[in-house]
């Protein structure tokens, strides 16, 4: 094929990205298991790339895990997107930017259905306006916040203090990248390279030097599967379908995975330690489980952020190995320190993943 | 009205039943068919045919309390049919109508609404840290109890804003904002479902 044809057909994979003036709608899963993450990414964005962001006290959950179990009715969720909305128009904002991929899911389906029904765009502003008195309009431009890190991923790469590069071989690092099934398996149109060819991790990890890893089971789900983890004798689905990932990309030997989905980065770092804890086995080298980043982590050490400002110490899977292989300057002691730089000791086996035996 | 009449009214029915052809792809990627008794294409298949007596028994089935929502069958499917958003309207109606009782996994709905739901109306979070400990989550490994326990230093630390006022990570939501949630889950249906799980599976456990 020519490349004006390849160019054109890639121009149908993208998306409008808004440059400027954004909502940030925060993740529950983010917010609790990384929550170095969110405000990572809002120094990226107001330090280092001087944009304007909105960062409202006044948003509530989206319900999305809600939803997803069949908890609440999809009325509910409407109602409370519109609620969302509403607040974004009250900041007067128009570009709306969800940190959770699930959300970013959830924001997205009830848009569809809104286009495709438009009676049910009727019922929630009358259920918004019943509840709480509020109106709302839709925003402009919709967008996961790892579009925006995408978006901006070379004026990253020219601000980069450490590159996705291994410092004493020279080559490029092997990264696993794991998308989030809702980001663009629903609504394909919706994400960069639609859900076959998904560049948004990918294009960060290229920008900044690393080598992405393609295995067998890459577009395989992490296994969340919502009520299947909330359930705690369901959680065999989780922690088998992450296997099935982990078996899959070991023979390639990553140096680390990334994902764009809260939940996803957080399945694939504690699975590591109940398979490392159940059977002793581990898929990173001596003993070591692969560090598992959040893409706001992976652009923080890029740009040099310290890896302990950026919350990596409450990984289980410890990240020493990566940081060491892109000669990342960092305190070991400061790892557990506290806010004032008190001891407040340390985890139980705070290194390795492996159980002596 | 019959079954299959409910099932029609709700629009992710609508949208997620075109033709189906009964290819099998969506089994062949499904996560949960993987590993649970579990095939897609008989939800589907199922529905369509539009048999009133077997809508029911699915509907009083573990069966459709498999599925992931992943919605990689969305993605798949050559018809643009999507059997995860047939799930999710079965899931309602069968909460509707009071099936879901029936079934074991049905009746997990009891847990996940004290979990997720008790969440929602007491934090406005979905899942928070104070409610994730290690005889609920052993999976969560050591490094999760150093940071429950050093919780206010390290997330201070980490630029949070943890039951603080005003914005940031895991800032408390205020009242006034908890009871706009509150009012939408009122209006909307939510609290309405939350009261009848509670009281189906109560009434069950009595009987038993």
């Amino acid at each position: 094929m020519k490349i004006e044809g390849k160019q054109r057909l890639w121009n149908e994979y993208q998306k409008d990205i808004a440059d400027n003036h954004y909502y940030y709608a925060r993740s529950c899963i983010r917010q609790n298991y990384f929550p170095g993450s969110e405000n990572a990414f809002l120094r990226i964005l107001r330090d280092y790339l001087h944009k304007d962001v909105c960062d409202d006290p006044h948003q509530t959950t989206c319900t999305g895990i809600a939803y997803h179990s069949a908890l609440i009715p999809f009325e509910t969720t409407q109602a409370v997107v519109a609620r969302q909305f509403s607040l974004m128009n009250q900041s007067n904002y128009k570009n709306f930017i969800p940190s959770c991929v699930t959300s970013f899911g959830v924001y997205s389906e009830v848009i569809e259905t809104w286009n495709h029904f438009p009676e049910t765009l009727e019922q929630a502003r009358k259920h918004l306006y019943e509840a709480t008195g509020r109106v709302f309009s839709c925003p402009e431009n919709i967008v996961h916040t790892s579009d925006i890190i995408y978006k901006f991923r070379m004026e990253i790469a020219r601000l980069s203090k450490y590159k996705l590069i291994h410092h004493i071989t020279g080559k490029p690092l092997k990264v696993v990248e794991h998308i989030g099934c809702h980001y663009a398996k629903m609504f394909p149109k919706k994400g960069v390279g639609g859900a076959e060819f998904p560049a948004v991790l990918s294009g960060m990890i290229e920008a900044w030097g690393g080598e992405v890893i393609d295995y067998p089971e890459r577009r395989h789900c992490c296994g969340f599967g919502f009520r299947n983890y909330i359930i705690k004798e369901n959680r065999g689905y989780c922690i088998s379908n992450s296997k099935i990932k982990f078996d899959s990309m070991e023979p390639y030997k990553p140096d680390f995975i990334v994902t764009n989905c809260p939940g996803c980065t957080y399945f694939l770092d504690r699975w590591q330690y109940v398979i490392a804890e159940t059977t002793c086995k581990t898929y990173g080298a001596d003993g070591f489980g692969i560090p598992v980043l959040t893409y706001e982590e992976m652009a923080g050490l890029v740009l040099g952020m310290d890896p302990w400002d950026l919350g990596m110490q409450l990984h289980q899977v410890s990240v020493e190995s990566l940081l060491d292989k892109m000669n990342i300057q960092y305190n070991p002691t400061k790892k557990h320190s506290g806010y004032m730089d008190e001891n407040i000791g340390i985890p139980e086996k705070p290194e390795f993943l492996k159980i002596q035996v | 009205m019959g079954l299959i009449e409910l099932l029609k009214k709700d629009v992710r029915f609508q949208e997620g039943l075109t033709a189906c052809i009964n290819c099998g792809t969506c089994t062949a990627i499904c996560p949960a068919a993987r590993f649970y008794p579990y095939d897609p294409r008989i939800v589907v298949d199922t529905v369509q045919r539009g048999n009133e007596a077997d809508i029911l028994t699915l509907l009083e089935s573990d069966i459709i309390w498999y599925c992931g929502e992943c919605l990689s069958c969305k993605t798949r499917c050559p018809r643009n049919n999507t059997p995860g958003y047939i799930i999710q309207a079965l899931r309602d109606l069968s909460q509707e109508l009071g099936c879901f009782i029936k079934s074991k996994r049905g009746r997990q709905q009891l847990e996940v609404k004290r979990i997720i739901g008790e969440n929602m109306i007491r934090y406005g979070y979905c899942v928070y840290l104070d409610e994730i400990d290690l005889v609920g989550h052993p999976e969560q490994g050591p490094v999760w109890q150093w940071y429950r326990d050093n919780a206010d230093s390290i997330l201070k630390r980490l630029g949070a804003n943890y039951k603080g006022d005003g914005s940031g990570t895991l800032r408390k939501i205020s009242d006034e904002d908890m009871l706009e949630l509150n009012r939408i889950f009122e209006v909307t249906g939510a609290i309405k479902r939350f009261e009848k799980i509670e009281k189906l599976c109560e009434a069950k456990v009595e009987k038993a």
